[in-house]
């Protein structure tokens, strides 16, 4: 029999980011980015405003285009091949600060939307998966409600449940608590929690601390562009070894 | 103790007495200040000073029943037996008299298409063979030429079928050459989006007046000797080309207002260009503009009356032909009443429906 872990250590990263580089216009907003992930892997990014953090992560599912280096995906390097990208797009879930959720769809065609028509999945058991995934997210009775109409916390919790239709292997959080009302925070971490010790590899970028502590088995910190630090959470925030680290924490660690 | 509220059990406060019904209203609208309380009188005596004539002269002084022209002249009032005299060639131009039911026919199978398509329960893949079915009678009935109904020639064709298949085929055609167009004047690809504003630009460059006189008489020219392409054919194509060119731009407006994150939230799902375009950004976008394209249909519907240049009598056409006649030119304003009536009816109808479809869209609002 074939060990998992083996089978999985053998297989390498499943991100892979090489001396990525990227400009916009004479702007060198990613510098040299050299960033691994496993299977199952936690990472936190987090980092001062405008450091580059949102478009790394953009980079990993090519809604941004790195110009320099190499990004592998789960064995499928991102290069301009459209049929390629839209192949590591089905593995990769993304979810945004500002939910993104189709206004004109009810909340369960906004989860069935994808699985049929980039998985072809038939009607039915997409239904079925979605109200699956909105029991997760604890919102079954809103299915047939449209996104307008339910709070922020229940629109990122529909944002999470719509990724997970399509079984991404991997799942990108870009600030997904940041423009919720500190009452909602906790819902969506919730959700992220679980997904987190369902063993999900997950990238995500937030300055929710304590959510970083509880999941992540590292962190990441950007400044300028750059990577300057990667390490494990105990270590992170016992003694971080950049003093632009230590700066940024104890700026948000009060 | 003295009770802090006033209000009694039982009873809920309600808002003091003036401030609703019908006395509300009318402080509230009409007299809430000393500049707007005399704008409302003044406004009444116009009013006072404009209707009690109007009504003599259109309704009491009116000559209503078939009578000969020296009849009106006796009256004070409007001439509505002009209309007696000359509806069937005003609505049917001058296709055969004794075969004017079958534009009548054609007209109604259209309206009850028009009718069924308002429904949106009714949005499905068989409207479209609806449609068809329609538009193939329709043909049917105008040209005849078979099962004992004489052939007509379309350039006899006239009045209200007139406008009104001008008008269907020139939304209908227009739309998705707009869509086309809007896209593609968003396209990334240099080609694509330099012949989308090459020709919007160009085609919004010049008058509907123009693309129809040169659809009609320079086209020919380009095309080698015996070839013919019908009269009708060529303004209505000019009229879906020059219609296009606006909509284009009403419809890029609208995939504008649409926020970047729902093109890339598609995408991250793995949804292509295509299915993000149709089933994301169109839906949308199109909504956002259900006013602005409900105009421009209008100004359509009302522009067909330029096909005129080219000897082909729409509705205000077949007018121009009924008061043509000496004994009856007089009337001319009856006449014209008489199918300004005709087109405030269609385009009402089409701001009332775009009115009716806007909500029927509307999901955002919160119970
Ligand atoms: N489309 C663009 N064109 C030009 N500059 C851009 C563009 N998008 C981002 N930038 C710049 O790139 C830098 C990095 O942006 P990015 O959004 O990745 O930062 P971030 O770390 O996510 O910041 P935040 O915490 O505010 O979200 C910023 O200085 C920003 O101004
Ligand atoms: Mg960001």
């Amino acid at each position: 029999m074939i060990n998992l872990a083996e089978r999985r250590a053998a297989s390498g990263p499943v991100i892979q980011m090489a001396g990525v580089n990227k400009w916009y216009g004479e702007f060198h907003v990613l510098k040299n980015i050299n960033l691994e992930v496993r299977s199952g892997e936690r990472v936190v990014v987090c980092g001062p405003s405008g450091s580059g953090k949102s478009t790394m992560i953009r980079c990993i599912n090519r809604l941004e285009e790195h110009q320099k280096g190499r990004i592998v995906v789960d064995g499928i390097e991102l290069i301009a091949d459209l049929k390629q990208i839209d192949a590591v797009r089905r593995e990769i879930g993304m979810v945004f600060q500002h939910f993104n959720l189709f206004p004109h769809m009810t909340v369960l065609e906004n989860l069935t939307l994808a699985p049929m028509w980039v998985r072809n999945t038939p009607r039915k058991e997409a239904e079925d998966a979605a109200m699956a995934y909105l029991e997760r997210v604890k919102i079954p009775e809103q299915a047939h409600k449209f996104p307008g109409q339910l709070s922020g916390g229940q629109q990122q919790r529909v944002a999470i449940a719509r990724s997970l239709c399509m079984k991404p292997k991997i799942m990108l959080f870009d600030e997904p608590t940041s423009a919720l009302d500190p009452e909602m925070i906790k819902e969506v971490l919730d959700v992220m929690i679980e997904l987190a010790q369902g063993g999900m590899t997950m990238i995500c970028v937030t300055h929710e601390m304590g959510f970083a502590r509880t999941v992540a088995d590292s962190m990441v910190f950007m400044d300028g562009g750059e990577i300057v630090e990667k390490a494990p959470p105990t270590e992170f925030f016992k003694n971080p070894k950049s003093e632009r680290t230590k700066l940024f924490l104890s700026q948000i660690l009060h | 103790m003295a009770p802090v509220s006033s209000v009694v059990a039982g009873s809920a406060p309600r808002p003091p007495a003036d401030s609703i019904g019908v006395l509300g209203w009318l402080r509230t609208r009409l007299f809430s200040s000393v500049l707007n309380s005399i704008l409302t009188i003044l406004c009444i005596g116009l009013l006072v000073w404009i209707v009690p004539p109007l009504i003599d002269w259109m309704i009491l002084d009116a000559v209503w029943s078939a009578a000969p022209p020296e009849v009106c002249r006796a009256a004070e009032g409007a001439c509505w037996a002009l209309l007696h005299e000359k509806a069937r060639l005003i609505l049917f131009g001058r296709y055969p008299y004794v075969e004017q039911w079958r534009p009548l026919l054609a007209m109604t199978v259209l309206i009850v298409a028009i009718a069924l398509s308002c429904n949106r329960n009714f949005w499905r893949p068989w409207l479209a063979g609806v449609w068809a079915g329609t538009l193939a009678l329709f043909g049917l009935l105008m040209w005849g030429g078979v099962l004992g109904m004489t052939y007509v020639e379309n350039t006899l064709w006239g009045g209200l079928p007139l406008t009104m298949i001008l008008s269907v085929f020139g939304m209908v055609g227009s739309f998705p050459l707009a869509v086309a167009l809007a896209l593609g004047r968003r396209s990334r690809m240099p080609i694509i989006h330099a012949l989308s504003v090459g020709y919007i630009e160009l085609i919004r460059g010049v008058p509907l007046i123009s693309v129809l006189f040169m659809a009609s008489f320079m086209f020919p020219l380009f095309l080698p000797s015996g070839v013919k392409v019908d009269e009708l054919l060529r303004a209505q194509v000019a009229i879906i080309l020059f219609t296009a060119a606006y909509l284009a731009e009403v419809i890029r407006g609208g995939l504008q207002s649409i926020p970047r994150g729902q093109d890339e939230s598609a995408k991250s799902l793995g949804l292509n260009y295509w299915q993000t375009t149709t089933m994301i950004v169109l839906p949308q976008a199109l909504r956002a503009v259900i006013p602005p394209i409900v105009n421009t249909f209008i100004s359509l519907f009302k522009d067909t009356s330029l096909v005129a240049i080219v000897s082909l009598f729409d509705l205000l056409g077949s007018l121009r032909l009924a008061l043509a006649d000496p004994l009856w030119r007089n009337y001319f304003i009856e006449g014209y009443v008489f199918v300004a009536l005709i087109y405030f009816f269609f385009c009402f109808f089409m701001s009332k429906y775009s009115q009716y479809l806007e909500s029927q869209l509307q999901t955002g609002h919160r119970p």
